[in-house]
């Protein structure tokens, strides 16, 4: 099963913040977690992660710093920020409310 | 992220990433971060035991289409899609010599507005209730001119014998307009003040093109600079012209009056230096932004054939002949010097190597009305021109006529054969290029030969 391209857009930012909330990290060690995490489903194209991670910065939900990676070569680290922290909560009480919603409908469906 | 043993696939990499560095939304930084995950991909997937090629395929089809990627981007930085002409540079040596430049050309522009202050020390002041001296009209080029050519020198690395050639050229020229005896009202003054600035250009030409003048290539970017160079002009001036407004309301409101400061100080100064500041800006540009002229080019071209067609329908239906009123000869050349631009313009955003399109036609339909139009008022004016005499004004109006003339009806002949598909474009290009100094030419003859020969009167 593959989630709908709109879903997975969405759930993007939530999924990044909460991602960069467990700890610094960068873009390729992010993918991988998503995969690990989702096992699979959600499918993203590598390179959409980055104008996300852009955005977020300029939004001020991460900061970025360019640091020497293991094999030498600069790598751009991504943290969470306060602001970060703070949109990360309100994004989860959001998709708390359609998640509640949504099991409420189906939980009735499937006791009828 | 690894480097790679595998040359091959280094050269893919490297491919992959010229590749992605062509789009506009992406920076060099964003195109470094892509290429970090590529190759840790890369590594994943060679150490899981594939080929360099197979990896390199997978690793390219997950990182997603390009376009996407880069309209993405450009939703994220929507900045990045207007180019920004005060950039900063991207290397590191870039920055230094940009920074070196800026600092040239402020000091340039700094040593232009002395320039112009340096002969009131003698006795010329600028008064606002009194009228605009002659003499800084007169001179106004010498004050700008030589600074402008130390600039390109400096920038186009040009040798000292080069330099001194210069330096000689513009000395003959601010000794020769100022030792001639003329006379108060003086009708060969003035000329001499309207034609040494387009004697004086073609010296600036030469240093702007470094050595490569004799290449249509290097004449034609001196043509392209000075449309950019008019352009960013007029506009500098508009923001001057809105800060001497509120100079005026600003220190009216606490009753002084900024007039002598205005007039003998910001701006003969900031027209001296603008010219140095609009040519660095138009050096700094050329790769960032459109050319403007050209754009312009093509608004009013359509708009001037339709006016010419206009008034040459008009003139025939009612049959009204030309009023020859005195200075009429000076419209005229006012008008065939526009087109004589319009068409160097066009010429300088063509691809020569081009068929011809819609918009040649159109040129030819404006030069061809243009000519008409200076033909019947010549006709007009040499039936009495006997009678109004032959005074230096006139006659000067009289060759550029004949010269704007000239390089028209050869133009509209060589546009004619390229429309009819017998020759190229890049013969009336090398036409417009070779017919350059003849302008100046002509304004040299004005300033040294006129005064003398017309007795200074």
């Amino acid at each position: 099963m593959d989630v709908a391209k709109d879903l997975v857009a969405a759930s993007s930012t939530p999924l990044v913040l909460a991602i960069l909330a467990e700890g610094e990290s960068y873009g390729y060690a992010i993918i991988k977690r998503v995969a690990e995490l989702s096992g699979g489903h959600l499918q993203w194209t590598d390179g959409m992660l980055y104008p996300v991670l852009h955005r977020l910065e300029r939004q001020g939900y991460v900061a970025a710093k360019w640091d020497a990676s293991e094999t030498g070569r600069r790598r751009k680290y991504y943290r969470i920020t306060e602001e970060g922290q703070a949109e990360l909560t309100a994004q989860r009480q959001q998709w708390k409310a359609v998640d509640d919603t949504l099991r409420g409908i189906w939980m009735g469906e499937s006791t009828v | 992220m690894t480097t790679f043993a595998d040359q091959q696939l280094e050269d893919q990499i490297a491919e992959w990433r010229t590749y992605v560095r062509r789009r506009q939304a992406l920076y060099r930084p964003d195109a470094e971060e892509l290429e970090g995950h590529l190759r840790h991909q890369l590594a994943a997937l060679t150490e899981a035991g594939l080929t360099g090629d197979e990896a390199f395929l997978v690793a390219v089809k997950r990182m997603g289409s390009l376009d996407e990627l880069s309209r993405e981007f450009a939703r994220a930085h929507s900045e990045r899609l207007w180019k920004q002409l005060v950039i900063t540079p991207e290397t590191e040596a870039s920055t230094q010599t940009g920074r070196d430049e800026l600092f040239i050309v402020l000091g340039l522009a700094v040593a232009a507005a002395i320039a112009v202050k340096l002969p009131a020390l003698f006795g010329h002041w600028i008064n606002p209730s009194a009228e605009f001296p002659l003499f800084y009209a007169k001179n106004a080029s010498l004050f700008v001119f030589p600074l402008l050519t130390v600039y390109f020198l400096w920038k186009r690395g040009s040798d000292r014998v080069r330099g001194l050639w210069f330096a000689m050229a513009f000395a003959a020229a601010a000794v020769l307009a100022n030792v001639f005896p003329f006379p108060s009202g003086s009708e060969t003054e003035m000329l001499t003040a309207l034609h040494l600035p387009i004697a004086l250009w073609l010296i600036v030409g030469f240093a702007y093109a470094g050595g490569r003048w004799f290449d249509d290539g290097g004449r034609m970017n001196f043509v392209r600079f000075s449309g950019e160079l008019a352009i960013y002009y007029v506009l500098i001036a508009l923001g001057g012209f809105v800060a001497i407004l509120f100079t005026f309301m600003m220190f009216r409101a606490i009753g002084m009056n900024p007039g002598w400061f205005v007039a003998g100080w910001l701006i003969p100064c900031g027209a001296a230096g603008a010219v140095l500041i609009g040519s660095w800006l138009v050096e700094a540009k050329q790769s960032v932004i459109e050319n403007m002229a050209p754009v312009l080019t093509r608004l009013f071209t359509p708009l001037f054939t339709l006016l010419f067609l206009a008034f040459l329908a008009t003139m025939a239906w009612t049959g009204n002949p030309i009023n020859v009123r005195r200075e009429v000869l000076i419209g005229f050349d006012l008008l065939l010097a526009v087109v004589v631009g319009l068409v160097l313009y066009a010429a300088s955003a063509r691809d020569p190597q081009a068929p011809p399109d819609f918009f040649d036609g159109l040129q030819l339909a404006l030069v061809v009305s243009a000519l008409v139009i200076d033909g019947v008022a010549l006709y007009a004016i040499a039936a009495r021109i006997s009678e109004f005499g032959f005074t230096p004004n006139r006659v000067a109006a009289l060759g550029e006529n004949i010269i704007l003339l000239v390089n028209l009806t050869w133009s509209a002949w060589l546009y004619a054969r390229f429309l009819g598909h017998r020759s190229s474009f890049a013969v009336l290009e090398r036409w417009q290029m070779a017919y350059l100094p003849v302008f100046s030419a002509w304004a040299a003859v004005v300033v040294l030969v006129f005064p003398p020969l017309f007795g200074y009167r």
